[in-house]
């Protein structure tokens, strides 16, 4: 059940709405859209604003930044969402400007370095302009690319209707593929004006000015050794998929380094936008392909909150389950990829793909594939799990799982090689990852118990004993160990939950295949294995999403990993990466 | 310290190397096959395989479970001297509600009055396009459109399936998701049933009044 808003809750929003807007009287009021929640705050004081937030109130962890295009109020609005790592819901607090370019409105990078990622994000598919941002590059789309794909007045090549169902396809349906509505018979527009003859096509030069500004070479070093660039990818094997490092090396010492990504990005956030809410489901299965049940999870949770209807029993626990399943075969194969990036090809990787295979198979029996689930619906999920399922499943969490995670820590953990590699080797500490907005086992193995299952329960994990993961060195051993130790707590939560799980029905609704959501905006997280999975949503009321974005765990925790690097070998770095758990069709979208 | 780690590390690998040895032993010792028989590939896919499991495609392959799902295809009854009653309506439920929009259909006017009836003059998937998110089938009022265990569809051309080649029979369906269709079968027979007795209840009501 969706847990009503409880009045101390309430309450504790009241006074903070009223202590903040005593403090800022002139910048800050409250957002009294009917369906939205929050501040908008004045953007000359935005930086002042946020910086009493985060010392003064303790909201300490940026969790998204993102905009919103209303065309038609001729407005631009970035929207900030941030969280105590004490616990407790979030406080959204907004900047509206005037739609006209060159739109401007400063960058929280000083207050919070996890708005970097994200606020080039905002720039680079909406056009904001964070004025104070110290590398304010596109990030998803190539240098060169014309126009700001997220704007709502912005049509792709193979535009064909604002939204989904086309009226092509019924009931005058005769196919026709995709290019033949393009002139060129491609993915392919030109900007209007443009002239083939004077194009002159935009370099890297940005990029790599942007990594010699921040390089922390020195000149007077004693010896004088030439710096090198190293391109690591965008098809290095142990890149975890088509993501791009630009190293440059003093030796063989990281002075400087900037990822380079968007090789998979399709605009996750249009799509939606273009789709009808159901139909988003499917594609948010793509995200982290690893874990389409948690994604699924946190899609379904954040529309569920704007529908406001609850979520039938048995589902619960059903999801939960599901979850947990996941969480245990993304940290078996993070295990296994990880010795594989340390160089110990395949035997331990293919260990952790056995275990994963078997847990495959039961989504497989319950939702119809192994990877692309697709299992949720909006108040529980597709159907019931069969009996022999729910067999496997009870094998696996009782006579299986445990045995097998136990001999994976015999195989490894005490091999010297392994430790001589992991051991003391810095990942983030505690300051850091919070300052970076790194969440999931990174945040945790830092010391930090931020565990959203705990820290802000959703679904119905306030009912199931558990202990929030956490070690204390924020070294890579520690890293890696938290894994374990996640996989253990999952494997808890399973027993009570295959305990506890009541018959019943699966869905509070009647099959619909268009739902009616009121308008309104909504910011739903869930723990996904790999760190805070938020949604933001806004609807008008209509079909599909006015605004649709994903806050995604691995593009947010990839903020970390020059500030992660620096200073240390080129031989760890693969490692290092592959300790942020990062999965490109998250961090591309 | 000086390499015990790795030794017992090692011992787990050659545990395993064992095992594998050893299950293949047990299992032709029993005078059962391991490979090349469903019994033997559920064995590798239980709670109890060891060693090994590797399932040896394409000479074998996995078993598929009722709900597996790739590309939909159409279901057709069989009518008297074969005719196939297709059983989409061309409500097109399914062209609205499918995420990527890979299907097309055209409904059927009638010639003389323009109507439009209740069947699909075309109806096309283009099946480089589909996802096999499956909600064609969810969403399906009229039970015409399922989803397949066929998956060895690779070909060196673009697949745009159209009604020719979607269509299948229902024994079809029957066979590879037997306890939907006799679910579907089920309350389609007690809909019937309903409908008739809805019918009778005026009649039979009619002479007494
Ligand atoms: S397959 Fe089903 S949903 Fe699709 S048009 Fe035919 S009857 Fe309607
Ligand atoms: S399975 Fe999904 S993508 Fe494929 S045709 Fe059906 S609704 Fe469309």
């Amino acid at each position: 059940m969706t847990a009503p808003a409880s009045t101390s809750t309430l309450d504790a929003s009241a006074q903070l709405s009223a202590s903040l807007v005593a403090r800022f009287p002139d910048s800050v009021t409250a957002d009294t859209r009917p369906g939205f929640s929050g501040f908008i705050i004045k953007k000359e004081n935005l930086v002042e604003v946020a910086t009493a937030l985060r010392d003064e109130f303790g909201y300490d962890l940026l969790s998204s930044v993102t905009g919103v295009d209303y065309l038609a109020e001729n407005k631009m609005e970035v929207v900030y969402h941030a969280f105590k790592t004490t616990g407790g819901p979030n406080l959204v607090f907004k900047v509206q400007v005037d739609r006209v370019d060159p739109i401007e409105v400063p960058s929280l990078y000083e207050v919070w370095t996890g708005a970097d990622f994200q606020e080039r994000e905002a720039w680079d598919l909406m056009g904001i302009r964070f004025t104070g941002h110290p590398d304010l590059r596109r990030i998803l789309m190539w240098e060169g690319f014309e126009g700001h794909p997220l704007r709502r007045d912005y049509k792709e090549a193979f535009f064909e209707e604002e939204a989904k169902p086309f009226k092509s396809r019924w009931p005058e349906g005769n196919h026709k593929y995709a290019e033949f509505r393009t002139p060129h018979r491609d993915n392919l527009i030109f900007p209007e004006g443009f002239d083939p003859d004077n194009y002159k096509p935009e370099n890297e030069d940005e990029l790599y000015f942007s990594l010699e500004r921040s390089s922390t070479k020195r000149e007077e070093d004693a010896l004088k050794t030439d710096h090198i660039v190293v391109n690591m990818g965008p098809h290095h094997p142990s890149t975890h998929g088509v993501l791009r490092v630009v190293v440059e090396l003093d030796g063989e010492t990281i002075t400087s380094l900037k990822p380079v990504m968007g090789y998979l990005h399709r605009n996750h956030d249009k799509i939606g936008e273009r789709s009808t809410f159901l139909q988003i489901l499917p594609y948010t299965d793509r995200l982290d392909y690893f874990n389409s049940m948690a994604n699924n999870f946190g899609y379904v949770t954040t529309v569920e909150k704007l529908m406001k209807i609850p979520v039938a029993e048995r589902a619960e626990y059903i999801r939960v389950i599901m979850a947990e399943l996941s969480r245990i075969q993304n940290h078996l194969i993070f295990i296994g990829m990880l010795i594989n990036d340390l160089g110990s090809m395949y035997t331990p990787s293919l260990y952790a793909f056995e275990e994963r295979e078997l847990i495959l198979d039961i989504f497989e029996a319950v939702s119809g594939a192994r990877m692309m689930c697709n299992y949720f619906r909006f108040g529980g999920v597709v159907r019931d799990v069969p009996d022999d399922a729910m067999q496997k499943i009870k094998d696996l969490v009782h006579d299986r799982l445990p045995g097998k995670t136990d001999e994976m820590e015999r195989f490894l953990n005490e091999n010297e090689i392994l430790l001589a590699r992991l051991k003391g080797v810095r990942v983030l500490n505690a300051e850091d990852a919070i300052r970076h907005s790194v969440t999931g086992p990174c945040l945790r193995a830092a010391g930090v118990p931020y565990d959203l299952r705990r820290a802000d329960p959703y679904s119905v994990y306030d009912r199931f004993d558990f202990d929030v993961a956490v070690r204390y060195n924020g070294d890579m051993y520690d890293n890696y160990l938290i894994r374990f130790d996640e996989i253990r707590q999952s494997l808890r939560i399973l027993e009570q939950a295959l305990k506890q799980i009541p018959q019943g029905s699966i869905n509070s609704q009647k099959p619909q295949y268009q739902v009616r959501v009121p308008a309104g905006e909504a910011y739903g997280r869930v723990e996904s294995p790999k760190g805070e999975l938020g949604f933001y949503v806004v609807s008008n009321g209509k079909p599909n999403p006015y605004r649709y974005h994903v806050r995604a765990p691995s593009f947010v925790n990839l903020t970390a990993v020059e500030s992660m690097c620096k200073g240390t070998k080129i031989a760890d770095f693969v490692a290092l990466l592959a300790m942020l758990d990062i999965v490109m069709g998250e961090v591309d979208r | 310290m000086y390499g015990k780690g790795i030794l017992k590390g090692l011992g787990v690998t050659l545990n395993r190397f064992m095992e594998t040895y050893l299950d293949d032993i047990s299992w032709w010792v029993r005078g059962k096959k391991r490979y090349n028989s469903a019994e033997g590939i559920a064995h590798r896919s239980s709670k109890n395989t060891r060693g090994i499991f590797t399932v040896q495609y394409p000479e074998e392959q996995l078993l598929t479970p009722e709900e597996f799902r790739f590309v939909p295809f159409l279901v057709y009854d069989e009518g008297a001297e074969g005719k196939q009653e297709v059983r989409c309506t061309s409500c097109g439920i399914c062209a609205k509600v499918c995420p990527p929009q890979c299907i097309w259909i055209v409904r059927t006017n009638d010639p003389n009055t323009g109507k439009p009836v209740p069947q699909p003059a075309q109806f096309y998937i283009d099946m480089d396009i589909c996802m096999n998110c499956g909600f064609c089938a969810e969403y399906c009022p009229f039970d015409a459109i399922k989803m397949d265990h066929d998956f060895d569809i690779a070909s060196v051309s673009r697949n745009v399936y159209d009604l020719e080649k979607l269509l299948k029979p229902a024994t079809y369906y029957a066979k590879i998701r037997p306890q939907n269709y006799n679910r579907e079968e089920e309350a389609r027979k007690a809909k019937e049933a309903a409908k008739a007795a809805r019918a009778a209840a005026p009649a039979a009501a009619a002479p007494s009044a």
